[in-house]
């Protein structure tokens, strides 16, 4: 069998990226993937001719600028279109709608609240305190606290500095942050209920905790702190679903020379003499390379295709703790028109962005509680989508295209496994939330995907289903990313690697921990380095 | 008829909009605080003029309008702004900021005292929210009016010979920042003697529903004594030549700075004569007595720059070498009544003081030609135009 | 009367335990020291209360277990009059067949525990010993300011620093994690037994507004761990109740010159601008003093004993930040003689029992006062402390004091209304583990915390004065700007269980507040 510089394991978003920055440092490179199709969570597939179905992940925001222009992802057909607006439908008629005017957002928030109007540009001026904190260390190693190497003292200063500057009371106001839930947080900004729903959403999003659990107020940030052309904190559409990402990260690899083998799932990761020296495949086949760089979470990685004998015990029970939790389940409806909706004229702007029909911190909780006691939510918190407003290629014209996330779904119902009954009820109890207000809605359904977590897990191979592979809490942040002592890429194994969104800065379609990974391997190599630098913010 | 939460949010019209529209003949419209508002009406140095030469009249109606009452209000407004309101009586206005407990400026306003209890705060910013946290623990009511209130500033020379002419008599008796009321129509009319523009002039205050007749019978009394509309563009040329600071242009107000350092305090922004420290606690006070005594670090300076070339967004530096940096240009214009090139700046403490000599770098273009001048320019006394008839009373007749 | 020909130069305002604690620290440094307690008796939440016709129990603290012995010693408690009834109790963890875990120290047995859990509980113990000794190494000195630091400040931050490097590598990377989480998580990373779990997470739990599966929980937990660095191995009974404590400090407060005035209720603190001239008291009385210092919660001492009106508007925001729900609700019986718990011996019944059946229980009752109702099945902390001391209830009879998890401060239905239903319950749930409990009772008395914070004069009723919280603790503690002790009017300072380190009878926040404030009248 021939052998390679490096084996990638996963032809998801961040394998593929890492892939494709060894390559362009001249490594040959191989990613093997299980599926017979690329993309692991970020793929659109037709399912019914002319359908396309993002099944996975749905939107794009944080995916590095730094990444799409030094891969020239655009000229490998990747297009990323911003969409405003988002709404909050109410239980008695009205809404809350996102819009992207400014003076026109405050009438609108004013309409709830002239107060929270007000109050709302101090809650956006505070976010965004700290999502200039954390966007300069996505592109970069987190270092080791435990360390006295060099190069970890002179990148632990560097967070230090940037903490420093923030000044005494901002320092105490961002360990706050980033410890307290989003639910406390909001409470101190708004009296509208609605309001603090609508923002809540953020902040429990892919996460298994309530609004109301504290280190939720980081998960927020984490969907605030990318951008689109420069736009902080603004979301697009991937122009023929989030396969594009993928598809146009796979042209800039093989761009490269690199080479992709689709059907090809690894059993095992060979380790020879403390060393990496290849991978078995589960048709038997070896592949063999000195660099093997693992695209899937921290608990497969270390509990599925790697032998326990080779690993240092602490990284099994830290991998057998790391939290990687199902909270989430996804609809993918096909209609067969625009549905309408409750209160508001078709065609509003409002409808491009986000439809949620949770309208009370309360509601959110209890939702929550339904996910503690191991069953699904019976008033589910929804993030609603219609690409197919702005996307014309993924439904045949005329027809509609519904990305339904769903908050929240356990990865196991009381205790045991997903059954087909419950996978019904899951479905309806979310279709029912949509259909309260949009009366039409039922009627404009010709067909329907359902992904518990027991789907999700299966097809993409995230452990429980957890969208960001593995929890974003403050625990398993930076350095604490994937755990402790193994946050900067480097597995237990000699040429072993991680390069998921188990690691650093986590998931969401970032692509920064693939690139972050390639560094570190190509500074290892001794390789000059070929991932950018992060834009600085001003 | 109900209109419905998506109408609710469209573009909002000020009252004296139909005749707005009427006068805007070249249909230069912005957003002012979600209210179409003119930019200009026909030409700008034509509707600078007016003010100056004669009388223009500005649409306020968008600026944000807060009553304050309940048997606190005097207190917690003197708890709010920096100056002491203990001194404003009933009838009389008073120009104010405040700040947050850092000491740093949060926006300027002006404060009406329309009764013993009864106040109404006119600010340009919005800042409900922080009137209201402010409001926690006194006996005071707080609404917005905004939309409640039209108001008109009747701005120039002959201004109040116009209100006379509608049968306003006395009130060139008004002194400056008082304020009185006339009937009008069956209802009545507020006056004060307040503006932003540095020349004598008025604002009037009305009811919503009377806003059309009152432009109507304003417009028709002052037919002969060179009324006109004026839009945003001629007043941000009157204020400057005024010596007027802006919010969110010459400062950033204190809770919407994300990046540290960014605000100032009222002394930096050369409002320290409304800093009274002998008045109950006010927010900022420990802050801005530190400050006091330990030296600011910024300056506010008015420059009045060699040469005619505005000095918009210009370096300023301690030589024509650009040795040192020193500071940046907030606005600049030239001044067409002072016939001054005037610049704000917000320069280093130690280079503030009058007299003080710097440079400024310029840049413009002419057909596509960029031309830098390192322009010589000198800390002065502000403004640059200050006319006797501002403060004279009587008012003057032309 | 005050002798109002006295010169004070400093007024306590609260002869809880920390008040009376600064009180003999600043004594002790020469201050001139008058303390005011708006009760008849010291001791705010650390008190003894008769609740029935001889019958006395500790009212709101029942368990002493982290009082600190610096401060024990330093305050010579022992000679003034504090005795120990019974020390280092087991805690017994109730089935509802019999089989109890028994929770000793290090060693656990009952209830089928395995050799798996009882090696891993050790080994967890001692983990979690070594990490509260660590975080009590930063407890008796004021918290330390990161940016604007000075050497006093800088030699906290790398005693912190060097603290965690000490422990090792493993630990410090364990601590890392483990502190941001939940205790739900960390039970079942290492154990099986369902008892002990819940046990535990009880204990992560108490006196909170959080439930085992909120993160943070393992920091509360540590929290209270930080009693065993303090010399304790399990709880312990003050003879005469909790109120012997307070009752000791005040003694040995008194004997270096302490003035303790009580039923004097402070209405508020006088201001110069914002100088502090003294305080006024609720019957008009004014007592000057250059220095005031509060022993009341965040809250109270900023909204109502200074005022919003003379406080900037920043600090009313920052105040209203501070997150103090309490949720504990108190229960004490009056028992004409002791109820038969199934599977418990009568000496066994003198431990600590508690009703927790499973960690999904206490997070179940929780649930309920998210919503601002109390649980339908509460978990239960319950203390016969009258097996030990036989002061506390006539001859043969017995008090039972009992802490109650969850209630919340404002039910929706009104504590009025529901006040009654809810002591039931709980008797009915102490009922499933001793059936003749009913038969028993001379006299029952539920304090809500809505009560406690009446009575106490504590916003929320919250032990902690403010939850002990990640986000709440440090430089964050009572709010960012005001976390070393000084307040932003001269002169008033915060010694309360509101400021660093927090609640609990540990007696250090008026440790380091004294250090503060004579630190700074230097």
């Amino acid at each position: 069998m021939e052998k390679y510089d490096a084996i990638v394991i996963g032809a998801g978003h961040n394998g593929l990226t890492n892939a494709a920055y060894l390559a362009k440092s001249g490594l040959k490179v191989l990613v093997v993937e299980k599926n017979d199709y690329i993309g692991g969570a970020a793929v659109s597939r037709e399912l019914y001719t002319d359908w396309k179905y993002s099944n996975c992940s749905y939107v794009c925001s944080l995916l590095r600028p730094e990444i799409m222009r030094d891969l020239q992802l655009p000229r490998h057909g990747l297009q990323v279109v911003p969409y405003g607006g988002g709404v909050t439908f109410m239980q008695n008629g009205d809404y809350y709608g996102n819009h992207a005017d400014h003076e026109r957002q405050y009438r609108e928030v004013a309409r709830h609240s002239k107060r929270d109007a007000n109050a709302y540009e101090r809650y956006e001026a505070d976010v965004m305190k700290q999502t200039r904190l954390i966007r300069p260390f996505l592109m970069r190693t987190p270092p080791d606290p435990t360390s006295l190497k060099p190069k970890d003292l002179k990148e632990l200063a560097l967070l230090a500095s940037s903490f420093a500057s923030m000044g005494e009371e901002g320092l105490a106001d961002t360990m706050r942050f980033w410890t307290m839930s989003i639910g406390d947080f909001l409470d101190e900004y708004f009296e509208s209920d609605v309001i603090k729903a609508h923002l809540a959403g953020s902040g429990i999003i892919g996460t298994a905790l309530g609004v109301y659990s504290p280190g939720t107020a980081y998960v927020l940030l984490h969907h605030y702190m990318g951008d689109v052309d420069g736009s902080v904190g603004a979301w697009g559409f991937a122009r023929g679903g989030m396969g594009a990402v993928s598809n146009s990260l796979a042209s800039s690899f093989q761009s490269f020379g690199g080479t992709i083998q689709r059907n090809a799932e690894v059993d095992q990761i060979i380790v020879k003499n403390g060393k990496t020296s290849g991978v078995a495949l589960s048709n038997g086949d070896e592949i063999y390379s000195d660099i093997v760089v693992s695209n899937l979470d921290p608990k497969r990685t270390f509990l599925k295709i790697m032998d326990e004998k080779d690993l240092p015990t602490d990284v099994v029970r830290k991998a057998k703790n790391f939290k990687i939790r199902g909270s989430s389940g996804k609809l993918n409806i096909a209609l067969d028109g625009l549905p309408t909706f409750n209160g508001l004229p078709k065609g509003s702007p409002l409808c491009l962005g986000e439809k949620h029909f949770s309208d009370s911190l309360t509601r959110m909780e209890r939702a929550y509680d339904d996910w503690k006691n191991e069953t699904w939510s019976k008033d589910p918190y929804v993030d609603m989508l219609i690409p197919t407003q702005l996307d014309p290629t993924m439904a045949p014209p005329g027809k509609h295209m519904m990305s339904v996330f769903v908050q929240y779904a356990p990865p196991k119902i009381d205790g045991r496994e997903w059954r087909e009954e419950d996978r019904d009820g899951f479905a309806k109890s979310v279709i029912d939330q949509i259909a309260n207000y949009s009366p039409d809605f039922k009627d404009l359904i010709l067909h329907c995907e359902v992904r518990t977590p027991k789907e999700i897990e299966s097809e993409v191979g995230l452990t429980e289903g957890n969208i960001f592979m593995g929890e974003l809490t403050f625990d398993q942040l930076l350095f604490n990313r994937p755990f402790p002592g193994y946050a900067q890429y480097r597995g237990p194994v000699k040429g072993m690697y991680m390069c998921g969104s188990g690691t650093h800065p986590g998931g969401g379609v970032m692509a920064a921990p693939g690139a972050n990974a390639a560094r570190e391997i190509l500074y290892d190599l001794k390789r000059s380095n070929t991932v950018p630098e992060g834009y600085a913010d001003d | 008829m109900k209109l419905t939460p998506h109408d609710e949010t469209m573009m909002l019209k000020t009252p004296f909009h139909s005749r707005c529209e009427a006068a805007c003949e070249i249909n230069m419209w912005e957003d002012w605080k979600g209210y179409t508002s003119a930019q200009a009406y026909t030409e700008v140095e034509k509707e600078y003029f007016a003010v100056r030469n004669a009388t223009g009249v500005f649409d306020i109606s968008p600026m944000m309008k807060y009553r304050i009452t309940g048997p606190e209000a005097g207190e917690y407004l003197n708890r709010l702004v920096t100056r002491d309101m203990r001194k404003i009586n009933v009838g009389r206005v008073a120009y104010a900021i405040w700040c947050d407990d850092d000491g740093k400026v949060m926006d300027d306003g002006t404060v009406f005292r329309l009764g013993e209890n009864d106040y109404r705060l006119c600010a340009y910013a919005r800042c409900l929210d922080w009137l209201m946290w402010t409001a926690d623990g006194f006996d005071v009511d707080i609404t917005d009016e905004t939309a409640d209130v039209a108001a008109l500033a009747v701005q120039g020379p002959t201004s109040c010979t116009i209100f006379r002419n509608m049968g306003f008599e006395g009130l060139e008796n008004l002194k400056p920042f008082g304020m009185t009321t006339f009937p009008f129509k069956e209802s009545t009319v507020m006056i004060s003697r307040t503006g932003f523009t540095g020349d004598l002039g008025y604002e009037i205050w009305i009811k919503p529903d009377l806003a059309e007749s009152l432009w109507d019978a304003l417009f028709e009394a002052g037919k002969l004594y060179g009324i006109q509309p004026i839009g945003g563009y001629a007043l941000d040329m009157l204020r400057t030549e005024a010596g007027f600071l802006q919010a969110g242009v010459d400062f950033v107000p204190a809770e919407e700075a994300v990046r540290i350092g960014r605000s100032r305090s009222p002394f930096e922004l050369g409002l320290g004569w409304l800093v009274s420290f002998d008045k109950p606690i006010f927010n900022g006070r420990r802050a801005l007595l530190r400050e006091k005594n330990n030296g600011s670090e910024y300056a506010f300076v008015y420059l009045d720059v060699d040469g005619n070339k505005p000095a918009e967004h210009a370096f300023i530096y301690t030589d024509s070498k650009a040795s040192k940096e020193v500071g940046t240009v907030t606005t600049a214009a030239w001044c067409p009544t002072a016939k001054s090139n005037v610049a704000f700046a917000q320069v280093d403490a130690k280079y503030g003081k009058l007299g003080q000599e710097l440079v400024a770098e310029i840049y413009y273009e002419r057909e596509l030609k960029w031309t830098r001048v390192m322009a010589k320019c000198t800390v002065v006394k502000g403004p640059v135009f200050d006319p006797p008839r501002k403060r004279q009373t009587p008012a003057p007749a032309f | 009367m005050i002798d109002t020909t006295k010169q004070y130069d400093t007024i306590i305002i609260g002869g809880g335990h920390n008040g009376l604690t600064c009180a003999f620290y600043l004594a002790k440094a020469g201050k001139k020291v008058l303390v005011l307690e708006a009760s008849e008796q010291v001791g705010g939440g650390c008190s003894t209360n008769v609740f029935h016709d001889q019958f006395s129990v500790s009212s709101c603290a029942q368990w002493l277990y982290q009082l600190n012995p610096k401060v024990a010693s330093d305050l010579k408690l022992n000679s003034h009059g504090l005795e120990i009834a019974a020390k280092d109790l087991a805690t017994i963890a109730l089935s509802e067949d019999g089989d109890h875990l028994t929770i000793n120290g290090d060693v656990l047995s009952g209830a089928g525990v395995s050799d798996e859990d009882c090696a891993a509980y050790k080994k967890f113990n001692t983990q979690f010993k070594k990490f509260a000794k660590f975080l009590s190494s930063a407890f008796d000195r004021r918290p330390p300011k990161l940016v604007e630091n000075n050497w006093r400040d800088r030699i906290t931050a790398l005693k912190l620093g060097l603290g965690m490097k000490l422990m090792g590598k493993a630990d410090m990377q364990d601590l890392m994690r483990l502190a941001l989480i939940n205790i739900y998580d960390v039970m079942e990373e290492n154990f099986d037994n369902t008892l002990l779990k819940a046990a535990i997470s009880l204990d992560a739990v108490l006196g909170t507004h959080m439930g085992p599966r909120s993160p943070n929980t393992v920091y509360s937990y540590l929290y209270k761990k930080t009693g065993e660095i303090f010399g304790y191995n399990g709880p312990s009974l003050p003879k005469g109740g909790m109120g012997s404590i307070t009752k000791a400090i005040a003694k040995s407060a008194q004997s270096v010159g302490v003035e303790i005035m009580t039923g004097k209720r402070v209405q508020n603190i006088n201001l110069d601008l914002d100088k502090v001239t003294g305080i006024t008291l609720e019957d008009g009385e004014i007592i000057s003093s250059e220095i005031v210092v509060s022993n009341a919660d965040p809250r109270t001492t900023h909204y109502d004993l200074i005022g919003k009106k003379n406080l900037e508007t920043g600090t009313v925001r920052r105040v209203r930040g501070v997150r103090m729900q309490g949720n504990a609700a108190k229960l004490h019986l009056a028992l004409d003689s002791l109820p038969s718990f199934k599977g418990l011996t009568n000496e066994e019944m003198g431990q600590r029992l508690v009703i927790a059946p499973t960690m999904k229980y206490i997070e179940d009752a929780f649930n309920a006062c998210k919503y601002g109702d109390f649980s339908e099945k509460p978990a239960l902390d319950i203390s016969i402390p009258s097996i030990h001391d036989s002061s506390l209830a006539p001859d043969g009879k017995h008090v039972m004091s009992v802490i109650v998890q969850y209630a919340p401060c404002k039910l929706n239905s009104g504590w009025d209304i529901a006040k009654n239903d809810f002591k039931e319950i709980i008797i009915d749930r102490i009922r499933d583990f001793a059936p003749d409990i009913r038969d028993k009772i001379l006299h029952s008395e539920l304090l809500t915390p809505a009560d406690l914070e009446n009575r106490h004069l504590n916003y929320g009723g919250h032990w902690h004065h403010g939850e002990i919280s990640l986000d709440q603790i440090l430089m964050m503690r009572p709010f960012p700007g005001s976390s070393q002790y000084k307040t932003v009017i001269d002169g008033v300072f915060l010694c309360g269980a509101g400021s660093h380190p927090g609640g609990g009878v540990m007696g250090l926040a008026g440790h380091n507040a004294a250090k503060e404030i004579i630190r700074s009248s230097k």
